[in-house]
C-alpha cells in the first residue's frame, strides 16, 4: 500500500515557462470499437501553461481522445510527451507522466477523508508500516491551500460540496505534480460563483506552467478562459484555432457544421389561466414556497448548486414527504405524498440526472417512452402493439429523436436524444397540464439543445405549462418568460424576464 | 453516440443478443441430455422424461413467481420453508373438512398471506429482501415444525393424490398446470402494462417512481403471487406424497433461485425472459434427474446444486459485464 503511485521526479511547479514546447503530442491518433470509428486520425497538442479548449457535439470523440491521452484506452498513432514517445498503456503510466483526468463525475472515496483521497494508494509510513498521519494532514493542508480550499484535511470527502471536491481533485492532481491536468466539463455542477474561483484557480496554475485541457459544452466559458480551441465532429478534427480568432458564431459553426443563427427560438407567449397554484408547500428540504404557473407559461427557477431547486420538483411531485402547504392542479388539489395521483392528474418530471432517475436503460426506446401510457394503448386484455407503435412512432418524427429504430436500447442513444425520450413519454400521455424540466439541456451538445428549446417553446404554444429549473443564465432569460429565484430552499425572489439581466438574478442567488 | 455509428450497428439489439444467449441454454440443455443419454440409457424413456417433467414442475411453478420477484429487482428465500407450511396446513384443512378445493384455496391464501408479509417487509419497512426472506424462511419453517410437533400429517381422503400423480391425456397433472400457468404468465409478462412495469423498476426503480410508477403495491402483488405459486407447488408436493411434511422443500428455494438466474434473469433486475428461465429451470430437472438414475448419493446432490447456483450467478455476472462492454462500446 506504500508507493504504488511513484510521484514524477521531473517538478514542473518552478517559474512560468509559457513557451511553445508541447507537453503532450498526439499524431494521427485512430481510435476503433466495434463497428464505431470513434477517433479517425486527429492531431491535437497541448503547450506549457496553455488552457486548450477540446469542444464537439456529443459523440465527437472528445471523450475517446480523454481517454486515450490518460491510457484507458489503446490507440493507433503517435503519443508524444515533451517530444519524446510515451508508452502509455494504462492509467498509472500516464499518471506517473504528470497527466492527470478530472472527470466530470468526480473520481473520489465518499467514506475516506480529503487527505486520505489525496494520498490515495501512496499513504506515507514508516518502515514497519505506520501511518504517519500527521505529515499527510499537513500535506494535504498544503495542497488545499494551493487551490484554495478552506477545509479540515480530516473532513470526509462524502460530506464536501461538489465544488469542494472538484477542488479536492485538482489538490490531488497538484500533489502528483502533474503538468497536465485534463478537465472534462468542470463546471457542469457549478453555480457561477464557483466558476469563477476554478477560473481563477485554473489561471494560477496555468501560471506555474501547468497545460490544461477544458472540455466543455458551454461557449462563454472557453471564451472566458480558454487559449485555444480545438473542435471535433464525428472523430475527425475540425481546427485548432487560436480563441481570440473566433466568435460565437465561428465556433458553433465549426461544431455543428452549419449557422445556428438562433440557439434560442422563445416566441411571445399565449397565456391562459393559472394551472398550477403552490401556496406554502413545505419538506424537509424546501420551506413554504408559493407560486403560480399559467397555462403555456414558462417559468423558470434560479439558484445556486443545493439552493432547492431539484428538491422543489420532488416536492411538486409528491416524491417526498410533504409537511406543510397545498398544490392546485388546473382546480384540482393534489393529495400530499402521491406522485401516481400527480401524475394521473396531468403532472409530469423530467429529472436532472438522466441516467440515475430519467432512463431505464435495459428498455427499448419504445418501452421507454409507452411506459406510463400503456393504460392507454390498451386492447382488450394486452397492449395493443398497432396503437403503441403507432404514438411511438408519431413521437420519435415529433420530436426528431434521432434512433436506428424503435427498438433501439435507449442506452445507446446520446444524451440529447435520450433527454427527448423522457419528454416523449411524458408527452404521449393524454391530458399533461404541467411539465417539469429539472436542467433540461445538461450534458447535451449544442446542436440538441436548440432542439430541446424549439420543443418547450412548441409545448407552452400549445398550451403546456412549463416548470424549469436551471444553472445556466443564458438559457432562463431566453426561454422563461418568469423566473423565480430560490436559496437555502425557500424562493427570494421573482423576476419578470423581460426585466431581469444575469446580474440582478445572480445578486439575489447569493442573498 | 453520432448518426453513422448508430446505422452501422443497427443489427444489434438487446432482442437478438438474449435470444443468442437462449441458444446457448438450449445447447446447454441437449449436451446435458445426451452425457445423461450414454450414461443410463433409461434416461431417453417416456417414462422418465414425464418423470423429469414432474420433478421439474415444482420448481417451475415456484419459478415463475421467482422470476417477476427477481425481475424486480428483489428476491424470495421462503419459497421452500412455505411449500413445507402450506403443505401442512392444506392437509390439516383437507382432513378437517373433507374438501379438496377447501383445502386447495386454504393454501392459496396461506400462501398469500405470506407474499403479503414478505411484500410489506420489503416496501414497507424497507428491509433488504435477501434479509426480510431468509428472516420469514426461518419463521415460517419453525411455525411448520411448531404447529405439526415436527410431524407429518397423512391425508384422510386419496383423491387428493390426484393433484401430484394424476395424468391428462399422457400428461401428468402438474406439467399441465405448469404450462397453463407458463402460458398466461408469458403473456403477462410480455404483453399487459403491469408486465413492463416489473421490468421497468426492475431496471430503474428510481425513473420508475419518477414517472408515477406505484412501485410499492406493485412489488407487494408480486410477492403475494411469489408465495401463492409456492403455495400451488406446496400442494402438488403434498398431495404427490399424500401427506404434508413439516420438513419438506429444504433447500427448495437455492433450486428455484438456481434454475431462474441460470435461465438469465439478472439478480440485479430487469433483465430476462420467462422463455429463458424455463430452460434453466429444464437443465436443473434433468441434472437432478440424472443424478438420481446414476445412483449417485443424495448428499452429492446437495454439492451440485451448490455449485450450479455458484455457476449461475457467476454467469449473470459475465453476461452483464459482457453487456455493459457492449453497450460501453456502442455509446462511446
Amino acid at each position: 500500500m506504500d508507493t504504488s503511485i511513484p510521484t514524477p521526479t521531473t517538478s514542473v511547479r518552478n517559474p512560468a515557462t509559457v513557451g511553445d514546447a508541447p507537453v503532450i503530442e498526439l499524431k494521427k491518433i485512430h481510435k476503433k470499437f466495434p463497428g464505431v470509428h470513434a477517433l479517425k486520425g486527429v492531431d491535437f497538442d497541448l503547450r506549457r501553461g496553455e488552457v486548450h479548449a477540446l469542444m464537439g457535439e456529443n459523440g465527437a470523440g472528445k471523450s475517446t481522445l480523454i481517454k486515450v491521452m490518460a491510457g484507458v484506452y489503446d490507440f493507433d498513432g503517435e503519443y508524444l510527451i515533451n517530444g519524446e514517445t510515451a508508452r502509455i498503456n494504462k492509467p498509472l503510466d500516464a499518471i506517473q507522466h504528470g497527466i492527470s483526468v478530472i472527470y466530470q463525475e468526480l473520481n473520489l472515496v465518499q467514506d475516506l477523508s480529503i487527505a486520505e483521497n489525496i494520498f490515495f494508494g501512496r499513504l506515507l509510513t514508516t518502515k514497519t508500516g505506520r501511518v504517519l498521519w500527521s505529515t499527510i494532514y499537513e500535506k494535504t493542508a498544503e495542497y488545499l491551500a494551493d487551490v484554495g480550499l478552506k477545509v479540515d484535511p480530516r473532513e470526509k470527502v462524502r460530506r464536501l460540496s461538489v465544488s469542494s471536491r472538484q477542488l479536492v481533485e485538482i489538490a490531488k492532481s497538484l500533489s502528483l505534480n502533474a503538468q497536465v491536468i485534463i478537465m472534462d466539463e468542470p463546471t457542469s455542477a457549478l453555480c457561477p460563483q464557483e466558476i469563477e474561483n476554478l477560473f481563477r484557480l485554473i489561471e494560477r496554475l496555468k501560471a506555474r506552467g501547468v497545460g490544461i485541457v477544458y472540455v466543455s459544452h458551454k461557449l462563454d466559458e472557453v471564451f472566458a478562459v480558454a487559449d485555444r480551441v480545438t473542435v471535433f465532429r464525428d472523430g475527425e478534427l475540425v481546427g485548432t484555432k487560436p480563441t481570440k480568432a473566433l466568435t460565437t458564431e465561428s465556433l458553433i459553426s465549426m461544431m455543428v457544421g452549419r449557422e445556428l443563427s438562433a440557439l434560442l427560438p422563445k416566441t411571445a407567449p399565449v397565456l391562459g389561466e393559472n394551472v398550477l397554484d403552490v401556496k406554502g408547500l413545505t419538506t424537509e428540504k424546501v420551506t413554504r414556497i408559493s407560486f403560480q404557473v399559467r397555462k403555456g407559461e414558462i417559468v423558470g427557477f434560479a439558484g445556486l448548486m443545493g439552493a432547492g431547486r431539484t428538491e422543489l420538483t420532488r416536492a411538486l411531485m409528491g416524491l417526498d414527504r410533504r409537511t406543510a402547504g397545498s398544490i392546485m392542479l388546473d382546480g384540482t388539489e393534489l393529495p400530499p405524498n402521491d406522485p401516481v395521483k400527480a401524475r394521473d392528474l396531468g403532472m409530469g418530471l423530467v429529472p436532472e440526472d438522466r441516467k440515475l432517475d430519467g432512463i431505464f436503460p435495459d428498455l427499448s426506446v419504445k418501452h421507454n417512452i409507452s411506459l406510463i401510457s400503456l393504460r392507454e394503448l390498451r386492447k382488450r386484455f394486452g397492449i395493443s402493439k398497432t396503437l403503441e407503435n403507432e404514438a411511438v412512432d408519431d413521437m420519435i418524427k415529433r420530436l426528431s429523436i434521432r434512433t436506428p429504430s424503435s427498438k433501439q436500447l435507449i442506452a445507446k442513444l446520446s444524451g440529447g436524444n435520450q433527454q427527448k425520450v423522457i419528454l416523449a413519454r411524458w408527452l404521449i400521455k393524454k391530458g399533461m397540464k404541467l411539465l417539469i424540466i429539472d436542467e433540461p439541456t445538461r450534458g447535451i451538445d449544442v446542436g440538441a439543445k436548440a432542439e430541446i428549446y424549439k420543443i418547450m417553446d412548441k409545448l407552452a404554444h400549445e398550451g403546456m405549462a412549463i416548470v424549469m429549473m436551471s444553472s445556466e443564465m443564458p438559457e432562463l432569460l431566453g426561454m422563461c418568460d418568469r423566473i423565480y429565484v430560490m436559496a437555502g430552499g425557500g424562493i427570494t425572489n421573482e423576476f419578470k424576464a423581460s426585466e431581469a439581466t444575469q446580474e440582478t438574478i445572480l445578486s439575489s442567488c447569493i442573498d | 453516440m453520432n448518426k453513422k455509428s448508430e446505422g452501422k450497428r443497427n443489427g444489434f439489439s438487446l432482442g437478438e443478443l438474449l435470444s443468442g444467449e437462449q441458444a446457448s441454454l438450449v445447447i446447454a440443455l441437449a449436451v446435458l441430455c445426451i452425457i445423461a443419454t450414454i450414461l443410463t440409457p433409461v434416461f431417453l424413456t417416456s417414462t422418465n422424461i414425464m418423470n423429469v417433467l414432474r420433478q421439474t414442475s415444482l420448481i417451475a411453478i415456484a419459478g415463475i413467481g421467482m422470476v417477476q420477484i427477481i425481475l424486480m429487482g428483489e428476491i424470495d428465500l421462503s419459497v421452500g420453508s412455505t411449500q413445507a407450511l402450506v403443505g401442512v396446513f392444506s392437509v390439516w384443512v383437507l382432513n378437517a373438512t373433507g374438501s379438496i378445493p377447501l383445502a386447495f384455496v386454504a393454501g392459496l391464501a396461506l400462501g398469500a398471506l405470506v407474499g403479503l408479509m414478505n411484500g410489506l417487509l420489503v416496501t414497507k419497512a424497507k428491509i433488504n429482501s435477501l434479509i426480510a426472506t431468509l428472516g420469514t424462511m426461518a419463521i415460517i419453517r419453525g411455525v411448520a415444525f411448531v404447529s405439526t410437533g415436527a410431524v407429518s400429517i397423512q391425508a384422510k381422503i386419496v383423491e387428493f393424490e390426484t393433484l401430484g400423480t394424476g395424468y391428462i391425456g399422457p400428461f401428468p397433472i402438474p406439467v399441465v398446470m405448469t404450462l397453463i400457468l407458463f402460458a398466461i404468465f408469458y403473456y403477462i409478462l410480455h404483453h399487459t402494462a403491469f408486465g413492463r412495469y416489473i421490468y421497468a423498476i426492475g431496471g430503474n426503480v428510481n425513473a420508475a417512481r419518477l414517472s408515477g410508477l406505484p412501485v410499492e403495491r406493485l412489488k407487494i402483488i408480486v410477492y403475494v403471487m411469489g408465495s401463492a405459486f409456492a403455495a400451488i407447488s406446496a400442494m402438488v408436493l403434498a398431495a404427490r406424497m399424500s401427506s404434508g411434511q413439516p420438513n419438506a422443500g429444504l433447500g427448495f428455494e437455492l433450486q428455484v433461485v438456481a434454475a431462474v438466474i441460470l435461465g438469465g434473469i439478472s439478480l440485479t433486475g430487469g433483465v430476462g425472459t420467462l422463455t429463458g428461465a424455463f430452460i434453466g429451470m429444464l437443465i436443473l430437472g434433468v441434472l437432478n434427474n440424472a443424478l438420481i438414475l446414476l445412483n449417485v448419493s443424495s448428499f452429492y446432490h446437495e454439492i451440485a446444486r451448490g455449485a450450479v447456483i455458484i455457476l449461475a450467478v457467476y454467469l449473470d455476472g459475465t453476461r452483464r459485464r459482457n453487456l455493459q462492454k457492449k453497450l460501453i462500446k456502442a455509446t462511446e
